[in-house]
């Protein structure tokens, strides 16, 4: 039962669409701000590489070299969104060219690139890598041995962020700050919430969690560096947090079903099951499908933007409302 | 102390040079620090760059090799962010012209048609496959409203996945089946002599060979720039572009427009694939790592922006960045690590977004006090 087609999509979904999670919400803390990140892809590029770096050079115990190299994959992540902090925040520059600047200096021909080769990190399978937490006997459980059990615990983590960011967004006074600013900055000001602040801040999180996005990548699901390894996956979170209608617990949904189209591919091949070209339109069936839950969720019904923030790509000055 | 941002009522027109090429020098000088840290010397680094882009016998030949799709899909990005309609998709549309492209050469040629038939059947297919590709996030865009910047890009994806389907993962019509090189690596199916693009060689330099594609993306710049200038459609779109609300109130059709708009962009990025199969590869070129590796759809974006989106600035800027790409790749090696051309086009898009703000403000230096006390603006 376990090795029905359904349920392997289930798990592997879960286990693919981990980065896709933690890239979304990072994305959507921005975003609740007021800031518009296009630079996802790049900072989750850094993030992997950066990730994938520590792991390779230090030495010590498996679980502290991992735990050091989200961390630095998540410092990184955050170091690349100050860029486009300063430059939207500070400067007021375009939020949308500024995303694109940082996905081109960041991403699979630019930084993340440089460091792969520079540091001669492609070609080597990770040194130590994030395994199923619990023992094999329980994975074996019918339905939630692999879906549930099976994970490791950066899936386990991504659920702790599902609910702290949710709790954080809609029972803490700085969470309700944080929709302010998002919703309506000269408002916000008026009240003397630090407008500035807060989006620096949350601009920054959003890139540490891409960072942990993309060391999630090169730490679990292919151990391995290659350039642009993340192909695209910044921009379907990108894309998930406007189907989840900027609230976490639908990324995590949506980050499970994009996570199983992934495997999809894989899966019908591994089972000999042709369909017409069917390497063709695996592959392409994840990008196919995001525009196509684009192009529901902007029209018809969901028109009036359910939950986008008023302020969203709008750069607040004081002089200027 | 205290920095503070006053609008300027009049933009100097000195700043527009000069804000393009401090950010160029502002990068390079930045880079320079990420080679230093890298522990690579960044002025011999920057005078092997030099030499191999533009000195080296041989040198500019290759440098309008990567200059000429570069042209294409600089004017590309420029035509559509002119209206802040965000087309990223450039990189797709060539691919898409390029399989279009091909198909017109191969059929016509291959059915004996003169050469100037099959070219310019070349041109027009590789236009309208640009087109095509470029018109679904365009019509998704003005019939749904939905995010033209994420649809554009996907689709970037798709159509890299189709071009490596056509060559590697079936036996399509573009692809090469017959002898014995086919089936230990697939390739392209070879141009007939009459669809290969004509060049005209210049004795300086050893030889320097000026693809066809560069005089038709020339060509495109003067249409772009008279549409833009001198027409009423052109007007109408930067209307549209500065204002939503003030387009629609006088009576601009923004639905026809944005389509319109997206049409001729994809088209320009489709010309750069049929240019790509004309003049060079003379065949379609489905490796992942060929084309698809190098990129000139995102680096269109870097040139638009730094031209401030005029066509005749897109020409030149991408043939200097026609030079960054090809020293990339000739240097590429130990001391010159795959990446740091894009490292530099993007410090080279973070400055000129950031001397945008000196374009439109001015800066000064003021006592905290002081900037209160006059009301001046004050950031951070």
């Amino acid at each position: 039962m376990n090795n029905s087609l359904l349920i392997v999509l289930i798990a592997s979904g879960v286990a693919y669409g981990t980065p896709l999670l933690y890239a979304a919400l990072g994305e959507l803390l921005a975003e609740r701000s007021g800031v518009l990140n296009l630079g996802v892809e790049g900072m989750m590029l850094v993030g992997a590489v950066t990730g994938f770096w520590t792991v390779q050079r230090f030495h010590t115990g498996s679980a502290l070299v991992l735990a050091a190299g989200i961390l630095v994959a998540a410092a990184c992540g955050a170091l690349m969104a100050l860029i486009h902090a300063f430059l939207v925040i500070t400067l007021r520059a375009s939020q949308i060219v500024s995303g694109l600047a940082l996905t081109i200096f960041a991403g699979a021909a630019g930084l993340s690139s440089y460091l792969g080769n520079d540091l001669k990190l492609a070609d080597q399978p990770a040194s130590h890598t994030f395994s199923a937490v619990f023992p094999a006997s329980m994975q074996r459980w019918p339905v939630i041995g692999p879906i549930v059990l099976g994970q490791n615990v950066l899936v386990y983590i991504s659920w702790g962020c599902v609910i702290a960011i949710w709790l954080y967004l809609s029972r803490t006074r700085p969470g309700l700050n944080v929709r302010s600013v998002g919703e309506s900055p000269a408002a916000a000001d008026t009240m003397g919430i630090n407008v500035t602040a807060y989006r620096y801040a949350h601009t920054l999180a959003g890139g540490a969690f891409a960072g942990v996005a993309g060391a999630t990548i090169t730490l679990a699901i292919t151990p391995q560096w290659v350039d642009g390894i993340t192909g695209g996956a910044g921009w379907i979170a990108i894309a998930l947090v406007i189907f989840a209608f900027w609230r976490p617990e639908f990324c995590l949904v949506g980050a499970y079903f994009f996570g199983a189209l992934q495997a999809l591919a894989p899966q019908l091949q591994a089972r000999n099951i042709s369909l017409g070209p069917t390497v063709l339109w695996t592959n392409a069936l994840p990008y196919v499908m995001t525009i196509v839950v684009l192009v529901v969720v902007s029209s018809g019904t969901a028109r009036s933007r359910l939950g986008a923030p008023e302020a969203l790509g709008n750069p607040y000055s004081r002089e200027e409302r | 102390m205290r920095v503070t941002f006053e609008r300027r009522l009049r933009q100097p027109r000195w700043l527009s040079l000069a804000v393009p090429v401090g950010s160029v020098v502002f990068a390079f000088f930045v880079a320079g620090l990420v080679l230093l840290v890298t522990g690579h010397n960044p002025l011999t680094t920057y005078r092997q760059v030099f030499d191999a882009a533009f000195l080296q016998t041989g040198s500019l030949n290759q440098t309008l090799i990567a200059a000429t799709p570069l042209a294409f899909t600089g004017l590309a990005a420029a035509a559509a962010f002119r209206m802040k309609l965000f087309n990223i998709g450039a990189e797709g549309q060539m691919y898409i012209g390029a399989i279009t492209g091909a198909a017109a050469g191969l059929y016509l040629g291959g059915r004996g048609g003169s050469s100037v038939f099959v070219i310019a059947a070349m041109v027009v297919m590789g236009f309208l496959g640009g087109t095509a590709w470029a018109l679904i996030p365009g019509i998704l865009r003005a019939f749904f409203k939905t995010n033209e910047i994420l649809t554009s890009l996907l689709l970037n994806y798709v159509a890299g996945l189709l071009l490596t389907y056509l060559i590697f993962e079936s036996e399509s019509y573009w692809r090469e089946t017959k002898g014995f090189n086919a089936t230990v690596f697939p390739t392209g199916k070879p141009l007939p002599s009459s669809a290969v693009w004509p060049a005209w060689t210049i004795h300086l330099q050893g030889g320097i060979t000026i693809p066809f594609g560069a005089m038709l993306a020339v060509a495109v710049a003067v249409v772009v720039w008279v549409l833009y200038k001198r027409t009423r459609f052109g007007f109408e779109a930067q209307v549209l572009g500065d204002s939503d609300r003030a387009a629609r109130y006088s009576g601009v059709r923004v639905r026809r427009k944005i389509l319109a708009v997206m049409a001729l962009s994809g088209g320009i990025a489709g010309l750069a694939g049929a240019s790509q199969v004309g003049d060079f590869s003379h065949s379609l070129d489905g490796d992942p790592n060929g084309l698809q590796k190098l990129g000139y759809g995102y680096t269109g974006i870097v040139i638009a922006a730094l031209a401030r989106y005029n066509p005749f600035a897109a020409v030149l800027v991408a043939f200097l960045m026609g030079g960054l790409e090809n020293a990339g790749n000739t240097l590429q090696g130990a001391n010159f690590p795959a990446g740091l051309v894009g490292v530099i086009q993007g410090i080279i898009l973070f400055s000129a977004l950031g001397g945008e703000v000196l374009i439109r403000h001015r800066v000064r230096i003021a006592r905290t006090g002081h900037a209160k006390a006059t009301g001046l603006e004050t950031v951070s």
